[in-house]
């Protein structure tokens, strides 16, 4: 079956980011195909390579990037969402004035059309958050 | 399976307060270039968001009830409200935005687009939903 995923709480403060990421591991265990994750809301804060928690805790966006590159999993973050956070990409910072960018590798910074065509291309859509 | 997909907005939290409601909106005007069968559902406190005169200047975040009576607009025309989430807040259908759209199969009446209907009844619509996105 092909699952979307979505993240729609943020890091550490919500355990929404680390059970999608449970679950997207079960599910591809199972034989499932996760071809995409969404991150909404404050989930867009996944996204950050800036992150750098207490090295005897989980990294979660470190964790979020491995799984990406090993099941290529198109890990996207809404654009207006991640404007609003301060979650940009190179592309983004450039345009913007900013004097960095701060898009962890394997994610990818793009339109809500993302998650609906998720929602048409998917058997299940199913969502992490509140 | 088809290529049109019953898709389901179900709205409930409060419009101000936290980003959820605001966030949602776009993901519907977003959503509503694809063509798909949309349905908006509101219950808990997201009944609030469709409440009539909506004054947010003193919180400093913009008011954006008036774009659920542009939803028309965008072929959105299935606003579901939970009777019993309006009940349990004092509200009745009179205390929410008169919201229509025309109808271009039946000679473009104008037709309400607020649905109030019983907390079972939702239940049954939500049961009949391909994607269901919860804000």
């Amino acid at each position: 079956m092909k699952i979307g995923v979505v993240v729609s709480e943020g890091p550490y403060t919500h355990e929404a980011a680390d059970t999608a990421y449970n679950f997207v591991r079960a599910a591809l265990a199972a034989g499932h195909e996760v071809p995409r994750v969404f991150f909404y809301h404050d989930g867009v804060n996944v996204a950050t390579r800036l992150s750098v928690p207490p090295q005897d805790e989980r990294h979660i966006q470190n964790n979020w990037t491995a799984l990406a590159k090993e099941h290529s999993i198109d890990l996207v973050v809404c654009i207006a969402a991640a404007q609003r956070r301060g979650i940009l990409d190179k592309n983004e910072a450039e345009r913007q004035g900013k004097d960095t960018d701060n898009i962890a590798e394997g994610f990818r910074i793009s339109g809500l059309g993302q998650l609906i065509e998720m929602g048409i291309q998917t058997d299940r859509l199913v969502m992490f958050g509140d | 399976m088809s290529d049109v997909k019953k898709f389901l907005y179900v709205n409930r939290k409060a419009p101000y307060g936290t980003i959820y409601a605001l966030e949602s909106l776009e993901v519907v005007l977003i959503g509503a270039a694809f063509d798909q069968d949309v349905s908006l559902a509101f219950l808990d406190d997201g009944v609030f968001q469709l409440t009539r005169g909506q004054e947010t200047d003193e919180i400093g975040v913009k008011n954006f009830s008036p774009t659920f009576r542009a939803l028309g607009d965008y072929d959105v025309t299935k606003l579901y409200v939970e009777r019993e989430s309006l009940e349990e807040r004092g509200l009745t259908e009179d205390d929410l935005q008169e919201i229509t759209y025309e109808d271009e199969d039946d000679d473009w009446a104008e037709k309400p687009s607020i649905r109030v209907v019983s907390r079972a009844e939702m239940t049954d619509i939500m049961a009949q939903q391909d994607v269901i996105l919860s804000f």
